[in-house]
């Protein structure tokens, strides 16, 4: 108990650090996500390509690897990043491949008749993308992308590879001054349980809430 | 220039090798009621898609509600404003409704005005409520479409075609996807339609439709317009093969009348229509 009475003001702040890099993370790579499904969706091969690329690559490649790549590797080209800045940059990015994907598995989803009815009356793209079809892909959309949320918040722990204090940051070293591994790591998964069951939570209220119009 | 609302000169419009309209010329006067015909694979679908530009012609001359439009052509700004320009003239009414399903029926009839009329709310809602009184379906404005019947889906569509205040709406075969039971009341909001004068071109496979709504009937059959004229005054009777669905085509399943009785109809205040068409 002495333990975790001592441990347990570094131990909120690693939770800050958590929640910070999986929340920022989380809304930046939605917004960086939106701007690569649309590239994905565009009618210029140029724009599709790039979509295309990017997430091959960033899809394609371990989250640890991107996040030294970062953090250890751009310095050699003069780019100095502070570790936060590094882990949210790489978290974002990573996470923008796969929202980007889930958000057009939830467009392809709406039905053709939907932009030809849009279409049909002379509405402008913009606003069928607003009015029409993203609604609807939203809720196609909020089940994969609430795991990828989830799963983020899991991924914000690689971040201590790179120095980031966080939560697995805190409890390895917690665990490394009393020799309580077992409890230190015990209670920093405990504790990224509680976050996910949080957010799975949330997750279904949203999707109780996008079935409405459907019931 | 003539009166022509519509006029469409050598149509001509091809999915890969298949070519679906082979030069089709149309013209549809301000507040008559054209009823295309055809069986299914005819191009009568993609004629009125092409009306709206729903489908971009290949080859042809489009002149709609005042803007003529060249195909070929090369894409341009003032080519996509032609294009808006047309389609917010004609309101198209689609065969599996379309409506918006995140929306109420209401809030589907007002998008347009919204939109693309740039109306203020407080008009939008006075003309949309106006018009879903008119289809019937005032008390359900505040639904989803998930919670209204196929007819009732169809009315709010036609609610929404109406509410671009177009100036000739298009029906794709708007009772196929319906039950027998909920045609009619699609087709009474139809026919009440025609009967105040907007102009409309319906695709459809309702001969007593035709015969009692139409001001001109036309036949499509492998891409071209095989037959047109007044539903009573056509020269001679299209062939029978035309006007009926390609399923059952063998034997007396065909020859069987496959519309609902006259009494129907007559219900509803029409005048017996002549028996020489679609016979």
């Amino acid at each position: 108990m002495d333990l975790l009475a001592q441990a347990f003001p570094l131990l909120l702040r690693g939770l800050g650090i958590t929640l910070l890099l999986g929340f920022l993370s989380f809304v930046l790579g939605c917004v960086l996500g939106s701007l690569i499904v649309l590239a994905r969706i565009s009618r210029l091969r140029l724009l599709r390509g790039v979509a295309i690329a990017y997430v091959s690559v960033f899809r394609g490649t371990p989250l640890l690897i991107q996040i030294m790549l970062i953090y250890y590797g751009l310095p050699q080209l003069g780019v100095e990043i502070p570790s936060l800045l590094a882990a949210v940059v790489s978290l974002t990015l990573y996470a923008a491949a796969y929202l980007s994907e889930n958000f057009r598995a939830g467009i392809l989803a709406v039905d053709r008749g939907q932009w030809e009815a849009a279409q049909s009356m002379g509405m402008r793209y913009p606003r069928t993308l607003r009015r029409v079809v993203l609604p609807q892909a939203a809720r196609v959309a909020t089940p994969p992308v609430g795991s990828r949320f989830i799963a983020l918040m899991k991924d914000t722990s690689l971040a201590s590879a790179v120095t980031v204090v966080e939560l697995t940051r805190v409890a390895e070293s917690v665990g490394t001054a009393s020799f309580r591994y077992m409890e230190a790591f015990l209670l920093a998964g405990f504790v990224y349980w509680l976050i996910n069951a949080l957010l799975s939570a949330a997750q279904g209220a949203v999707e109780r809430r996008l079935e409405r119009a459907y019931a | 220039m003539s009166s022509a609302l519509i006029r469409v000169d050598g149509l001509r419009k091809s999915f890969g090798d298949l070519a679906v309209l082979k030069g089709v010329d149309l013209i549809v006067h301000k507040g008559q009621v054209v009823v295309v015909m055809g069986r299914s694979g005819s191009g009568k679908t993609t004629l009125i898609r092409c009306l709206n530009l729903l489908e971009e012609p290949d080859v042809g001359i489009l002149t709609i509600c005042g803007t003529t439009i060249l195909y070929p052509g090369r894409r341009s700004r003032e080519r996509l404003g032609k294009t808006r320009r047309i389609r917010a003239g004609t309101a198209m009414v689609f065969q599996y409704f379309n409506l918006f399903p995140h929306m109420t029926a209401l809030e589907n009839v007002l998008e347009g005005p919204l939109a693309v009329r740039s109306m203020s709310r407080k008009e939008a809602v006075a003309l949309g409520e106006h018009l879903l009184a008119r289809v019937g379906l005032l008390e359900k404005r505040h639904e989803h479409p998930a919670r209204l019947s196929g007819g009732q889906k169809q009315r709010v569509a036609i609610a929404r075609a109406l509410a671009m205040e177009p100036q000739v709406v298009l029906f794709d075969e708007p009772t196929s996807a319906l039950d027998p039971e909920l045609r009619n009341e699609v087709l009474v909001v139809t026919r009440e339609l025609a009967g105040e004068g907007m102009t409309m071109i319906v695709v459809t496979h309702e001969v007593q439709f035709a015969r009692e709504a139409a001001d001109h009937v036309i036949f499509m059959d492998g891409g071209v317009v095989l037959e047109q004229g007044s539903p009573e005054s056509s020269s001679t009777p299209p062939p029978t093969h035309a006007c009926e669905p390609s399923v059952p085509s063998t034997n007396d399943i065909a020859a069987r009348p496959r519309r609902r009785p006259l009494a129907r109809w007559q219900d509803h205040g029409r005048t017996a229509p002549s028996k020489r068409l679609l016979q």
